[in-house]
């Protein structure tokens, strides 16, 4: 277990290479350089010049990556061609913020998910199933920020129930000066994952109540629920946490819609205006740490499949 | 329960492909009626016939111009909002240019039904082709496929998207008919893999069946074992996972040029419609609120008509 | 001996989209405490479903016991409330499943999933109930069962985790344990060590047991009297041995014939019984069995016999079949000798090869109703 885990902490390595490879090759696709933002000003030859031997951008491309990736390694990732403030340092403004929000949609949409499957799965083909699966299909077809631009709409500026704009403009991520802006963003952002969970804890709990090994369990005397919970629910959860991996990374995708139209200061929303501004430094950096994160998730996940099925320990 | 991907049963004379044809094609009418019974999918197939047919129409169907501007006639509601600020020319309103949102919305289903289903058949043919070919012979092609598989799996499609669209954007190639070639482009490169190992999957395990020993026993070149034998038996879960792609692509189109990356402006698609109606989304919802709404049904058709194809093709495929 | 089990009349139906499968049609039966009973018949014949609706596991919906009575130690199972009889399962009754392989949850250690009843019905401690675990683990022949015990299902194999089920079944001393086809999935030559294991430990604790399986062969030294189930109803009650040595139904014929035995040459064929077992949706309606009897008259059409005793037999061996009742043509036939109409068995094999190749159900228990339209 342990050296599987050190190997596959070890794989993570040549995974953020390739992404970091790929970034780079794309961002030197780019035409033009990040220097013609005025299309009516052009830059003179000289000056030019100069800001590319600034950047380090007059060496050759094998070079420069070379470059790139030992500062990466260092933490440094250069600074913004837009702000000139060091990249390290607008994700850090932004990433507390982001990780916040995500962790609480993950947690919401776990607790969501999982009460409302496995219920909708006793239940099946009852009224709560059909409409725990309509809501379902609906949550996992239309994108959250089409869902988040209608709630919006019906809860912030036609009922204004909530306050909806800029959580956390000018304040700390913890605690928020007002919490009730973080709820439309957070429930937003958890609907696309708590969907799909509840479909995959549905599907999974239906397989696993008609085992043989529930009615074992119910043979025993033991009551409903402690069947349902010690006995159906820790199986039917092993096909559920392979998903946490993709979610984690449905949620890092959908920081971004969600701070844009939110306005809320992250960084995804952060990266949004990066590339609309082709801000190479922030998106390539942003990139790299989003890459990292999904492989983290990944990994966190295989890892804590070993420990839920123990049939898994002996394979390895 | 008769199946698809149960392969069909395997005889002395499989390479009749009398017999085999005749099997196939009750397989397929046993399909289409498990899928004429669903009404949901039904009820989607209706909806995305609609939306072809509007796509098609377009230009005859539309009122207006889509990019004719009125900016003096700017942000009109629908007719059924506030009487103050409805012109009863414009049914659906006008955006913040004046652009007339019903003839836009009615010439946006032209991209979302180009963006879904074109690069569906790029993916689907390299995709196919691919994974035949690594999945029959092996060795190196299949090595190289699982290894870039396990690459591209670890990162989100729109994340890839996001980056090609951004990067390659304003190169000869990214201003190719407002954007639409690249899009296609860079969908085809994240999205053929999935179909590759899918195929390959089924290959696989086909490959050992006694009707495709049977095929090779009697000479039959790897060619038409691969087209004659093999693909029409991995057909059914190749169809269901391209049902699924279409609505996805329309969800990327949609999300990038939300984004801005996307579609150039002006011309009108969806998801740019909600990009420039969230710049006035304080002063008037429509402008994002039809987009949005057409978005959601047309997905939802696909997804009810996927879900349906799925139900009808392989019964065993869950979730 | 005091009686143990009395169940009456006992109808377990499955409410299908298909119609309703009448799995269980009108099964009575009595067991003496200590006593063994084996339940024999084909799969789909209702032994199962009889099994489970002793314990109340139907799985409702689609089933329900529809009508009758089981009376179990005094007092009725059916007008229980789920409460009381929770009590008893696993407590007073306990079951053996077919298949160790799925029966054991994948996930929990063979101690917690042993020692779970002993805390519920028992009220031992976590101590108390590791020691019992470890001596019942001794007791079904596990090897230092005391360091297994925290190993997984997955960890043990199929004959050692069908012990663990024994062990597990006789963890509260029920008085009545139900074995479920308990050595269908294992080897040959772990089958006779499972089949011991259960019969001595059944006989040391004076446990009742009712063996069901479709092989005559299994039950044969196993157990005191047998009942021969056929499309949801019994057929044919007997003492074990007067069973073997007179039985007095064609179905029983046909099962004997179609046991391999090893003391006799390969002259002697085995005999299969041709056809399937009758739909028990729209079963036939007189004798279940007359579609594929080779003795069968007009009269079996045409109305169903009942469960009757039969002349030159001991006086509790009953069977469910027109020809051998008193009056009947079968009366004296041999059923060694006599195998039947052979004009019979022909018209059975055309209308055989006429069906469809595959059948309806092959399983014990209806299939799941489908899933919702949108998952």
């Amino acid at each position: 277990m342990v050296r599987y885990a050190i190997r596959r902490v070890l794989l993570l390595v040549p995974t953020l290479f390739l992404v970091a490879l790929i970034t780079f090759v794309l961002a030197q696709a780019a035409p033009g350089s990040p220097f013609d933002r005025n299309p009516d000003k052009p830059l003179s030859e000289d000056a030019r010049a100069r800001l590319n031997a600034l950047y380090g951008l007059d060496r050759p491309i094998h070079e420069q990556f070379a470059i790139y990736v030992a500062n990466a390694v260092r933490l440094d990732f250069g600074n913004s061609i837009i702000s000139q403030r060091p990249v390290v340092e607008i994700i850090g403004n932004g990433l507390p913020r982001s990780a916040q929000l995500g962790i609480q949609a993950l947690l919401v949409a776990v607790a969501i998910a999982l009460p409302l499957g496995v219920v909708s799965a006793l239940k099946q083909n009852t009224l709560v199933d059909y409409g725990s699966v309509l809501a379902a299909t609906i949550g996992t077809t239309i994108p959250s920020f089409v869902i988040g631009l209608m709630l919006i709409y019906v809860f912030g500026v036609t009922l204004k129930w909530v306050p909806f704009i800029g959580w956390g403009e000018g304040c700390g991520p913890l605690p928020s000066c007002d919490f009730r802006r973080m709820i439309l963003p957070t429930l937003v952002l958890a609907l696309g994952p708590a969907a799909y969970l509840m479909r995959i804890t549905r599907a999974s709990m239906l397989d696993v109540i008609r085992q043989d090994f529930v009615r074992t369990a119910r043979a025993k005397g033991l009551r409903e629920n402690v069947v349902v919970v010690r006995h159906a629910l820790r199986n039917a959860l092993i096909p559920v946490i392979t998903i946490l991996g993709p979610a984690t990374a449905a949620l890092i995708v959908g920081t971004f819609f969600i701070e844009y139209i939110f306005s809320i200061p992250g960084s995804g929303g952060e990266y949004i205006r990066a590339i609309r501004s082709r801000d190479y430094p922030v998106i390539m950096a942003t990139t790299l740490l989003y890459a990292f994160f999904i492989a983290l998730g990944n990994l966190v996940v295989d890892l804590a499949y070993g420990v839920v099925d123990p049939r898994m320990k002996v394979a390895k | 329960m008769a199946t698809l991907s149960t392969p069909l049963r395997a005889r002395p004379n499989a390479v009749d492909l009398g017999g085999l044809d005749r099997q196939q094609r009750s397989l397929w009418i046993d399909a289409w009626q498990r899928l004429s019974r669903n009404k949901a999918a039904m009820l989607g197939l209706v909806i995305m016939a609609l939306a072809c047919l509007v796509a098609a129409t377009a230009q005859w169907i539309a009122p207006y111009e889509p990019l004719e501007q009125n900016t003096a006639n700017n942000l009109r509601d629908p007719v059924w909002g506030d009487p103050r600020y409805v012109d009863p020319g414009h049914l659906f309103g006008t955006d913040s240019l004046g652009r007339d949102i019903l003839s836009r919305l009615i010439y946006s289903a032209r991209i979302s039904i180009v963006i879904g289903f074109a690069p569906a058949a790029v993916v689907f043919v390299i995709g196919v082709t691919v994974g035949m070919v690594a999945g029959y012979t092996g060795g190196t092609t299949d090595n190289l496929l699982m290894r870039l598989t396990d690459v591209i799996y670890a990162f989100p499609d729109l994340l890839f998207l996001i980056i090609i669209m951004t990067s390659l954007r304003d190169t000869g190639i990214g201003q190719l008919v407002g954007g639409l070639i690249l899009m296609f482009l860079a969908i085809a490169v994240v999205n053929w893999i999935g179909v590759a190992r899918l195929t390959r999957g089924q290959v696989l395990a086909l490959k050992e069946k006694e009707f495709v020993e049977a095929a090779r026993a009697v000479g039959a070149s790897p060619g038409r074992i691969m087209l004659r034998h093999l693909f029409p038996n991995a057909l059914a879960p190749l169809i269901v996972q391209t049902a699924f792609a279409v609505p996805t692509y329309i969800l990327y189109e949609a999300g990038l040029s939300f984004l801005g990356v996307g579609i150039r402006p002006p011309i009108p698609t969806w998801g740019s419609m909600l990009n420039e109606g969230f710049l006035v989304f304080s002063s008037t919802p429509w402008p994002v609120l039809l987009p949005a709404l057409c978005i959601s049904i047309v997905m939802l058709a696909f997804t009810f008509v996927g879900d349906g194809l799925r139900d009808a093709l392989d019964p065993r495929m869950k979730i | 001996m005091a009686q143990l089990l009395e169940v009456r009349d006992l109808h377990t139906q499955f409410f299908t989209r298909d119609g309703v499968v009448r799995a269980v049609d009108g099964v009575s039966f009595e067991l003496d405490q200590g006593e063994t009973l084996g339940l024999v018949g084909e799969s789909g014949c209702g032994k199962t479903v009889t099994a489970l609706s002793l314990m109340r596991l139907i799985p409702i919906p689609p089933g329900k016991i529809v009508k009758g009575s089981i009376v179990f130690d005094g007092a009725d199972v059916l007008k229980m409330d789920d409460d009381e009889v929770r009590g008893i399962r696993g407590n007073n009754v306990a079951m053996i499943f077919q298949d160790p392989m799925t029966s054991l949850n994948p996930v929990l250690t063979i101690s917690r999933q042993i020692s779970e009843a002993l805390e519920l019905h028992l009220k031992m401690d976590k101590s108390e109930s590791r020691k019992r675990t470890i001596e019942l683990l001794d007791l079904v022949g596990i090897p230092s069962a005391k360091k297994r015990m925290d190993d997984y299902p997955h960890q043990f194999s199929g004959g050692m985790r069908q012990r663990v089920m024994i062990a597990m079944a006789l963890s509260c001393n029920p008085k009545l344990i139900l074995a479920d086809e308990p050595t269908t999935a294992l080897d040959v030559t772990i089958q006779a060590q499972i089949l011991d294991l259960l019969k001595n430990l059944a006989r040391e604790f004076r446990t009742a047991f009712i063996l069901i399986t479709h092989d005559l062969g299994v039950v044969a030294g196993m157990t005191q009297r047998i009942h021969v189930m056929y499309g949801g109803k019994i057929v044919e009650k007997a003492d074990t041995g007067e069973l073997f040595a007179n039985p007095k139904m064609p179905y029983t014929w046909g099962l004997l014939r179609s046991i391999p035995r090893l003391d006799e040459h390969r002259k002697a064929k085995l005999l299969p019984i041709e056809g399937l077992p009758p739909d028990l949706i729209a079963p036939p309606p007189g004798c279940r069995f007359e579609p594929r009897c080779q003795y069968r008259r007009d009269l079996c059409r045409e109305k169903e016999p009942e469960l009757r005793r039969i002349p030159n037999a001991k006086p509790d061996h009953e069977a469910r079949c027109w020809g051998t009742q008193e009056g009947g043509w079968l009366v004296d036939t041999d059923w060694r000798r006599e195998t039947g109409d052979a004009a019979v068995l022909e018209e059975i094999k055309q209308e055989v090869a006429q069906l469809p190749p595959e059948p309806k159900t092959d399983g014990e228990m209806p299939p799941p109703p489908p899933s919702a339209p949108l998952n």
